[in-house]
């Protein structure tokens, strides 16, 4: 059967992605964010996972106004990188694997989550930024991937409660799958950053770490956060950790660090990193 | 035939008072229904300048371009002025902007700068800082009430 062998948490500034695409992760400026990736890249290289369920967030690029679904999922073939503006991303296009993504996409809904499905769309920075923060310039990307996008733009955005059972659903889905495939979930976004209005550049380096504190062993209060909480801590762009939420639902009761990196600044944003493998406990038979 | 109602359901939140709490967040306009139905032009003609040849019209007559939209005059002068935090309450969002200042080749945090009370060198040094502290800039209602707290200190020592 398939299983989810491990979660890890990313932001996704765009910048990375221009430091990554002009050669620029080594300077002063990139370098000290680059470095708490290097771990991540090495243990990538031994984990070979198969599949990468990639929780994001499309920044008015896919999807505008027109449509806004709360949780949509990618089962398509392949997707191309999104131009955002100024041109495409040169990175490789991303391969789906439609078998898995279609019986996770029926199995949320018999398990009552109405998810949207996506069979063509092009994936942005929120998507292609994780995969160079972890795998660097490869010809191909190593790993089929599965985008999971979330509406954090249009409020009520999905509440942390709702995405931590989703990822439970998500864990349930991925072990009723006969293939047996290394899987695992990636939340992405974050953390405190601002973008707009007077309170701009608003960073919280204390309520970050808190957050990534709770993300670690069985404790499950992060899930009963509010969203005015993250408003008020983290700044209008920081409710996009609530995607942090659905990994961390989907690797069950209890994980265990395996690596962290904070950093500040990032263009805007607080830089955080995470990867974290669920401790299955044992059954003691009676 | 056996119905499992299972656990009864959890009263939601209320609505008004869910949004009730976000006018006072000090200096930020979040992205509410209210302001997604207000700036639904504004954030689709900025959507559009990710077409190369819209950006390339847009820029041979901004004016021309914007009176294709169903945007308000008072719009279209601060989408002319590149007038942001205007921008956001009349219903603009972020990210459908942010395709306004890459049309401009503007970085975005240099754009971010200009909601501010800074000028770019000195927000970009306060990222290099740390950032901006939350303390202070987390309620309306708690720097209105300590504001008022100090000036009976004040008072006081008179």
């Amino acid at each position: 059967m398939a299983r989810i062998t491990a979660g890890v948490g990313s932001s996704h500034v765009p910048l990375l992605g221009v430091a990554v695409d002009q050669g620029k992760s080594n300077d002063d400026y990139f370098g000290p964010i680059f470095a708490g990736y290097e771990w991540t890249r090495q243990w990538e290289k031994e984990q070979k996972p198969d599949v990468i369920i990639l929780v994001y967030n499309d920044h008015a690029s896919a999807f505008d106004m027109k449509i806004v679904p709360t949780f949509a999922i990618g089962c398509g073939e392949s997707y191309k990188p999104a131009d955002e503006g100024w041109g495409p991303r040169q990175v490789p296009d991303v391969e789906g694997h439609p078998d898995l993504a279609w019986h996770i996409a029926q199995s949320l809904i018999l398990d009552e989550f109405d998810m949207t499905i996506i069979n063509e769309m092009d994936v942005d920075h929120g998507l292609t930024v994780p995969l160079s923060m972890m795998f660097g310039q490869p010809e191909a990307w190593p790993a089929k991937i599965i985008p999971l996008a979330v509406n954090v733009v249009t409020y009520p955005v999905p509440s942390g409660n709702r995405c931590w059972a989703l990822g439970e659903a998500i864990k349930r889905a991925v072990e009723s799958f006969p293939e047996d495939l290394n899987v695992q979930i990636w939340g992405t976004g974050g953390m405190s950053h601002q973008l707009q209005g007077k309170r701009a550049g608003l960073l919280n380096r204390e309520w970050d770490n808190k957050f990534l504190d709770m993300l670690i062993g069985d404790t499950d209060a992060a899930r009963w956060i509010p969203h005015i909480e993250y408003l008020r801590e983290t700044g209008s762009e920081g409710i996009e950790m609530v995607m942090w939420l659905i990994m961390r639902g989907a690797l069950g009761e209890k994980t265990r660090l395996l690596h962290r990196h904070y950093h500040i600044p990032c263009s805007n944003t607080a830089i955080g990193h995470i990867v974290l493998e669920p401790v299955e406990e044992e059954t003691v038979p009676a | 035939m056996t119905i499992d109602k299972g656990a009864p359901a959890k009263a939601p939140l209320n609505i008004h008072e869910y949004l009730a709490e976000f006018d006072d967040i000090p200096g930020t306009r979040v992205y509410t229904a209210a302001r997604a139905r207000k700036g639904y032009h504004i954030n689709q003609f900025a959507m559009s300048l990710m077409k190369a040849e819209n950006r390339a019209r847009f820029k041979a007559d901004e004016r021309a371009y914007l009176d294709e939209w169903k945007i308000s005059e008072e719009a279209k002068q601060a989408l002319l002025a590149r007038d942001y935090n205007a921008l956001l309450d009349m219903g603009g969002n972020v990210y459908f902007l942010s395709k306004l200042f890459s049309s401009d080749g503007l970085p975005f945090a240099e754009a971010v700068s200009t909601m501010t009370d800074m000028t770019w060198p000195e927000y970009r040094q306060m990222m290099l800082d740390g950032g901006r502290s939350p303390e202070g800039n987390r309620s309306i209602k708690e720097n209105l009430a300590a504001a008022a707290a100090r000036a009976q200190e004040t008072g006081k020592d008179n």
